[in-house]
């Protein structure tokens, strides 16, 4: 179990792991695999992004070290960090005899130094994937500094030396589009598409992820959650919901979908309200008596 | 299949590097950014996989030669010239024996009804087969030089879409059908309906791309790219796919009317992350921390005319107001026609199409005769809200300054100009057309800071990447 050998074994062991992937998303990692490049996956919310990396990280038995990204995110956070109050603790536990120079050299040593997601992932022994999640929310400095940890997969920490990475990790970057990333960062990454999928991906999908489900209620579900995708909605119903709003009817008992039950659960696969009134309109749904 | 060698790949293999390298110039011809190194991996892919398996080439050079959405759809198309699915076809054999009549002409209703079966299948493969049927069947032209061209109108006039329809839903028995069940059909009936027609216009340009070389057809047949829509002549598709682009710029563009947040000394002192740092250097705090300043927020007035003249203009504005205002609180968006009126309300987080009905019914716009006056307009903003510019304040105006004859009031500028920190001006017409006829801008420009030519996407993006 490790790396890729063809994409028809990228297919398969993705599929044995629960993930379906498409055409694409196959291509794309066994090359990411062969190329040694990192991968950068757009998409909308929810059609299955932070789900690819945890696939392929189970599916080369990698270990998983994820960063998830957020406005402000720094070095210290994402990165190293040196542990300040076990090095206090140090110099005063180390007496008057000490000599400055060991107590030096040995303050900046391994053990008070805090790995971040970013330096646990260089530095792992075992094969790692490193999920950077949502790279579209931090700063622009701290962009760059990825990319320099993206093209050398090395970091230099001023008072240890450089740290090369012992293998090189599967890169997996994730963005929602909330705004351009740069195109400097584009360029190093393999660039993903994830849309939502076809009618019968997104049923597979669904019939594996709640087996228990039957098929009929499935086929039912896709063909709603699809034609409610062609409206414009403030939030258009992902992979996710679809999920959610299957395990929702299963947990109601329910097993056919008809006017009652949609105006009932609807609220399941969409977010706003005036979401609902446009699914509603679109579907010819009357709407329930006690709404009005 | 796998046995025969694919047919954009010449015997030597020498065929496919001149292919992704003129594929390369012509994607960049049509405005996608492939760099030097991306072209590069575009050699370095395409030894990794298996040549005869089309889609994985398709995917494979996508991965490296694209790096947006938006630029996906252009490489798709060019992608469907330079590495055809196959070869050759219009040859006029190559109808199934049961859609001719014994004089080996095309039998319409036969073809329609083996059309309707395929679409109500759904079945991919038998939807492609019959949409190149149906350019062998119907799109023939006949050239002067006896050479026949294929054209997909003609397809269309003889397989009509709303026909269609009406055929595939009264051919099913949908009387005991819910409303909702029968929505469903006709929503996946239409898609299906969407990809024979795309299947009809690639089959369409092969042929074409075949005839007269691809890079001819790429020049005339592949669609601009969103950014460069003129905003007047914008199908109902591309309106839909500008609203996501949209929101991107509309971030920039608040982000970069806002003072920069300055790193530094400045802020007041972080007695928390101080005395953090002082551990340190055992508890002498020599390396003191500031917090950053807060930055000021945007302050935005946006004023918009949403007259007739522009009005598809209007539409793109009023999304960008929206999308504005979705993301920044102190945004405040004001619409004339021949009056003025406040429509913050309108955008508040609501649903946009929501807001244009509002914005119709409720807003307060036309004063005498509905045709645009900015003079009235500039006069009624200067009463009742010019107080509120102040020096944090950007002021955006967008609209053509075509003003019917009428008085420039241009004074109202000059003074907006003096309060706020920054006044542009986004016209929607060529910068040729400025000042000519009922064109005013020239009494406008040597006030604001700049006004610039915003016909597409694109321009909006260069706009927004100047402000500083």
């Amino acid at each position: 179990m490790s790396e890729f050998t063809s994409i028809v074994d990228v297919r398969d062991r993705l599929t044995d792991v629960g993930y379906l992937p498409d055409a694409a998303i196959e291509t794309v990692v066994y090359l990411a695999e062969r190329l040694g490049k990192p991968v950068l996956v757009e998409g909308p919310a929810g059609v299955g992004k932070t789900e690819l990396a945890k696939a392929v990280a189970a599916a080369r038995g990698a270990d998983l070290v994820r960063l998830q990204c957020y406005e402000g995110l720094d070095e210290a956070k994402a990165l190293y960090e040196w542990n300040y109050s076990k090095q206090l603790l140090r110099i005063q536990a180390g007496g008057e005899a000490a000599a400055w120079d060991d107590l030096h050299d040995d303050i900046f040593g391994e053990e008070y130094l805090l790995e971040r997601p970013l330096l646990r992932a260089l530095r792992a022994d075992r094969p790692t994937v490193l999920l950077i999640d949502e790279v579209d929310k931090v700063d622009f400095e701290f962009e760059a500094l990825l990319l320099e940890i993206l093209s050398d997969f090395a970091v230099t920490i001023p008072e240890f030396g450089t740290v090369e990475g012992t293998r090189r990790p599967f890169v997996l970057l994730t963005s929602n589009n909330t705004r351009e990333l740069s195109e400097a960062l584009k360029r190093r990454a393999l660039y993903l598409n994830l849309d939502y999928p076809s009618l019968e991906r997104e049923t597979a999908i669904v019939l594996s992820r709640v087996p228990e489900a039957p098929q009929a209620l499935v086929d039912q579900l896709v063909r709603i959650v699809r034609s409610l995708r062609q409206l414009d909605l403030r939030k258009p119903p992902s992979i996710s919901e679809t999920l959610d709003w299957t395990r929702t009817l299963l947990a109601l008992g329910l097993d056919a979908v008809d006017d009652t039950v949609l105006s009932t659960t609807m609220t399941v696969a969409l977010k706003y309200s005036q979401d609902v009134d446009k699914a509603m309109e679109h579907l010819k749904v009357p709407p329930r008596p006690e709404m009005n | 299949m796998a046995s025969q060698a694919p047919p954009h790949v010449g015997p030597d293999g020498r065929g496919l590097f001149d292919r992704i390298l003129s594929f390369v110039a012509a994607l960049r011809g049509a405005g996608v950014n492939a760099t030097q190194s991306e072209a590069i991996d575009a050699f370095r892919v395409v030894q990794h996989v298996d040549l005869a398996d089309r889609p994985v080439v398709r995917e494979a050079l996508g991965a490296v030669l694209v790096t947006s959405q938006a630029d996906r759809r252009t490489f798709d198309e060019l992608f469907d010239l330079w590495f055809p699915i196959r070869l050759g076809g219009g040859d006029g054999h190559a109808l199934d024996a049961d859609l001719v009549d014994d004089e080996g002409e095309v039998d319409h209703d036969a073809f329609v009804e083996a059309l309707v079966d395929a679409l109500m299948d759904g079945d991919e493969a038998a939807l492609r087969r019959m949409a190149r049927q149906a350019v062998d069947a119907f799109g023939r032209v006949e050239g002067r030089n006896g050479q026949p061209s294929w054209f997909s109108y003609r397809v269309r006039r003889n397989l009509d879409p709303r026909t269609l329809m009406d055929t595939l839903l009264s051919a099913r028995d949908a009387t005991d059908d819910s409303p909702m069940a029968q929505r469903l059909l006709r929503d996946e009936y239409e898609s299906r309906l969407r990809d024979f027609q795309a299947e009809v216009d690639a089959e369409v340009r092969r042929r074409a791309a075949e005839r007269q070389g691809v890079e001819d057809v790429a020049r005339r047949t592949v669609r601009p790219a969103i950014e460069d829509v003129d905003f007047f002549r914008m199908s109902a598709a591309e309106a839909a796919e500008l609203r996501t682009q949209i929101q991107p710029l509309a971030r920039k563009l608040a982000s970069r009317t806002q003072v920069k947040r300055t790193r530094g000394r400045d802020g007041r002192l972080d007695v928390r992350r101080t005395v953090r740092r002082s551990l340190s250097t055992g508890g002498v705090p020599f390396d003191p921390a500031f917090r950053p300043r807060r930055p000021h927020k945007p302050e935005l007035f946006v004023i918009t005319d949403v007259s007739g003249s522009v009005a598809s203009f209007a539409r793109f504005t009023l999304m960008l107001v929206h999308a504005l205002q979705e993301q920044f609180a102190k945004v405040r968006s004001f619409a004339f026609i021949d009056n003025l009126d406040e429509v913050t309300r309108l955008f508040d987080g609501r649903d946009f199409d929501e807001a244009i009905r509002r914005l119709t019914s409720e807003a307060d716009l036309v004063w005498l005769d509905g045709h645009s006056d900015y003079g009235r307009a500039l006069e009624v903003f200067h009463r009742e809200h010019a107080r509120d510019v102040t020096a944090k304040s950007t002021v955006l105006v967008l609209g053509d300054a075509r003003n019917n004859y009428r008085a420039s009031s241009s004074w109202v500028v000059k003074d907006l100009a003096h309060r706020a920190r920054k006044v542009y001006w986004l016209n929607p017409e060529a910068r040729t057309y400025w000042g000519t006829g009922d064109s005013i801008t020239r009494e406008y420009e040597p006030w604001v800071d700049e006004m610039v030519e915003v016909r597409n996407l694109g321009q909006l993006a260069d706009f927004i990447q100047e402000l500083t």
